[in-house]
């Protein structure tokens, strides 16, 4: 039998029945809902009468338009009031778990589940949010769904889909100074198009991941599907597990080792093939900015914007989004003018961004004229910036701490960028108004927007790191 | 949610000649507040179609009498982004039922499925064709064949087949979806779940 992959394991281990001439039907461990794309589904169960088959494997929590303060108010605007409402009333109706906002263990959902040991290797995991696929940082099959599949989760627990092509992104060396995991995705994201995996789904493997902390292989299976994939994935290590080890969720005591057994077993077999294989080398990746209107069109900091011939989006587009950016091609980022830095989101929203963000702007102050929007992903995260005194040197630098949510990634509460300003944001994506009508977004690690948030320009950070 | 089924659809066609069109401009975020599914149609490439006063973008196509029709005609790499499924709605509501691209984003095209909009994909070269013969006569008729799985420029006579699972094929024609099939595995999956953490 053909050796296997690490997806092939979760997969197969899965599938419950295969159609013919159609997609699998495969078992899901572990549903996440949230406010915005859950109501239709909840309709639609009660349209058909049905109700929810295991109403234990799906949490809730209120992430995408809650507000950054005063969350001890009532919410102001009467639609997002109405879609935290109807989160609240559908999951107490059906018995599911909801961490709704003043709950102390709210946050975004790609953040709540992994720090609270819901996300565990192997499983398979699905929510109405492309960025689902954070959680397969820890060996797991996860992929965002749209509305009618949170239906279908809801009602029966699967999914229909089709086995995707499978592909494994290799990158030994060492990472330089400076520069982070979110580097590595955004590098690799630049490399081959916001559509290059289309179809696929992904495996990160060498020495780069390898040593990369549980957050950082967060930040890129995050992005994954920036890339076009539908997820993607790195082998469970020890990593992995003293990670989750004591994580309120997780197992605990004697079964927690007969777990961990089961877990060492989900990795790639030796020889096995995959559809396509990339490999690059972690000196050639440097600080990454985007500069353009998909998450593809990004380059190291020092290099300049690139020619139309040069990048593999058509020219037309390639020209609609510099026009949109206000840029030119063969220009420098370094210098420009910022107005707004946003750290937060699933994709950098946890502890260890935060930690990155202080070590730069330690003992410096914020430049005035700069907008900063400091979010954590959790409670929990929030709370941790507490004990490690990381709140007392971003206050001393001029920085206020807002309350957990999704906030500025998609803007769908007030934390909105203005039109035409320009943000360095530590999100997930730069679409055209996706942080604000005509707002224009540069994504950037936690250094780099530390880094913009002190000069009040696009800086690159390797001048400001400390000790 | 239950669909019109799909079968041979003649229409003209509105085209979008560019690539990359993510969710957040097929439907930006902020229209994404309701808690039922009605309306989207009208927030369709809200700020692509509309000025931040609501008055319409004289340049853009859905404002352009020129043109109309239930097929909407791509570049590559539709629906990139979101998962938002609000995408496919607003789509679907605003009276389109088949999109014509040379590459579809995963999730669009599943959310499309699921929801009885049929997503063809094309070569580029004869997408190409199709931009070309719209751009000529803004009336050309396309015929969208389901049971045949081919697209016909009907001017030229000109056609390509197109892939598409026999699965999601037979829904469409019938107007099925997928939780009727999976409520007759119950057994099966409740022997299965007892098995998983
Ligand atoms: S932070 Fe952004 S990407 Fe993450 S769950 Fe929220 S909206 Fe989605």
């Amino acid at each position: 039998m053909a050796q296997k992959t690490l997806f092939d394991k979760v997969w197969d281990s899965h599938v419950i029945k295969h159609v013919e001439d159609g997609p699998d039907v495969l078992f899901i461990d572990r549903h996440f809902i949230h406010e915005v794309t859950s109501p239709v589904a909840f309709l639609g169960l009660e349209n058909r009468g049905i109700g929810v088959m295991y109403p234990y494997r799906t949490f809730a929590t209120a992430d995408h338009n809650t507000p950054t303060v005063n969350q001890h108010l009532p919410v102001q605007d009467p639609l997002s009031a109405n879609q935290l409402k109807a989160l609240e009333s559908n999951t107490a109706k059906y018995g599911i778990s909801h961490w709704g906002l003043g709950h102390n263990k709210n946050g975004i959902v790609h953040v709540v589940g992994p720090e609270n040991g819901i996300t565990l290797p192997g499983m398979t995991i699905v929510c109405g949010d492309s960025h689902t696929s954070t959680h397969g940082a820890f060996g797991c099959i996860a992929f965002g769904i749209g509305t009618s599949e949170v239906e279908m989760v809801l009602a029966s627990q699967c999914i229909m889909q089709p086995k995707p092509k499978k592909m494994r992104i290799t990158i030994n060396g060492k990472l330089g100074r400076g520069v982070t995991p979110k580097d590595v995705v955004l590098f690799i994201i630049s490399q081959i198009s916001a559509s290059g995996a289309t179809g696929y789904f992904a495996e990160y493997a060498g020495e780069v991941f390898e040593n990369m902390s549980m957050e950082g292989r967060m930040t890129v299976c995050n992005m994954s599907i920036e890339m076009g994939a539908r997820g993607g994935m790195i082998a469970p290590d020890e990593t992995t597990f003293n990670w989750l080890k004591g994580r309120e969720k997780a197992p605990k005591g004697a079964e927690w080792d007969k777990y961990v057994e089961q877990w060492k077993q989900l990795k790639t077999e030796e020889g096995a093939e995959f559809d396509l294989e990339l490999n690059y080398r972690a000196e050639d990746i440097e600080p990454q900015i985007t500069y353009g209107t998909n998450p593809g069109l990004g380059i190291g900091i020092t290099q300049n914007i690139p020619n139309p011939s040069e990048v593999k989006d058509g020219e037309a587009s390639y020209k609609k989004s510099l026009n949109y950016m206000g840029f030119q091609h063969g220009e420098s980022m370094l210098g420009k003018e910022v107005d707004y830095v946003f750290l937060g989101s699933c994709t950098n929203g946890r502890i260890e961004d935060f930690r990155a963000f202080a070590s730069i702007v330690k003992g410096r102050k914020k430049a005035d004229h700069i907008t900063a929007w400091l979010v954590p992903g959790s409670h929990i995260v929030e709370k941790q910036i507490h004990e490690e005194g990381l709140y007392d040197i971003l206050s001393e630098a001029g920085f206020e701490l807002r309350q957990p949510g999704c906030s500025a990634c998609l803007a769908m509460n007030d934390d909105k960028i203005p039109s035409g300003k320009l943000a360095v944001s530590t999100s997930n994506r730069n679409f055209e108004g996706r942080q604000g009508p005509n707002s224009r977004t540069l994504l950037a690690s936690p250094l780099v927007a530390a880094a913009a948030a002190i000069s009040g320009v696009v800086t690159d950070p390797r001048e400001l790191l400390q000790d | 949610m239950a669909y019109d089924s799909f079968n041979i659809l003649t229409s003209s066609c509105v085209p979008l000649p560019l690539e990359n069109v993510d969710t957040d401009q097929i439907i930006p975020a902020r229209f994404l507040k309701a808690t039922k599914r009605e309306g989207f149609g009208d927030n369709l490439f809200r700020d692509w179609r509309y000025n931040s006063d609501d008055t319409p973008k004289a340049d853009f196509v859905l404002n352009n009498p020129t043109y109309s029709g239930k097929i909407l005609v791509a570049g590559r790499n539709f629906g990139s982004g979101s998962s938002r499924e609000h995408a496919a709605w607003a789509i679907y509501d605003y009276g389109f039922r088949c999109v014509i691209s040379s590459f579809f984003a995963d999730i669009f095209k599943g959310n499309s499925l699921n929801i009885g909009i049929l997503p063809v994909t094309v070569s580029p070269e004869f997408l190409d064709k199709i931009f070309k013969a719209i751009e000529a006569d803004p009336n050309t008729q396309v015929e969208v064949n389901l049971p045949e799985q081919k697209v016909t420029l009907l001017v030229s006579g000109e056609s390509e087949g197109f892939q598409i699972n026999g699965y999601k094929k037979n829904n469409l024609l019938n107007g099925y979806d997928d939780i009727d099939y999976l409520l007759s595995l119950k057994k099966e999956i409740g022997v299965f779940e007892e098995t998983r953490i």
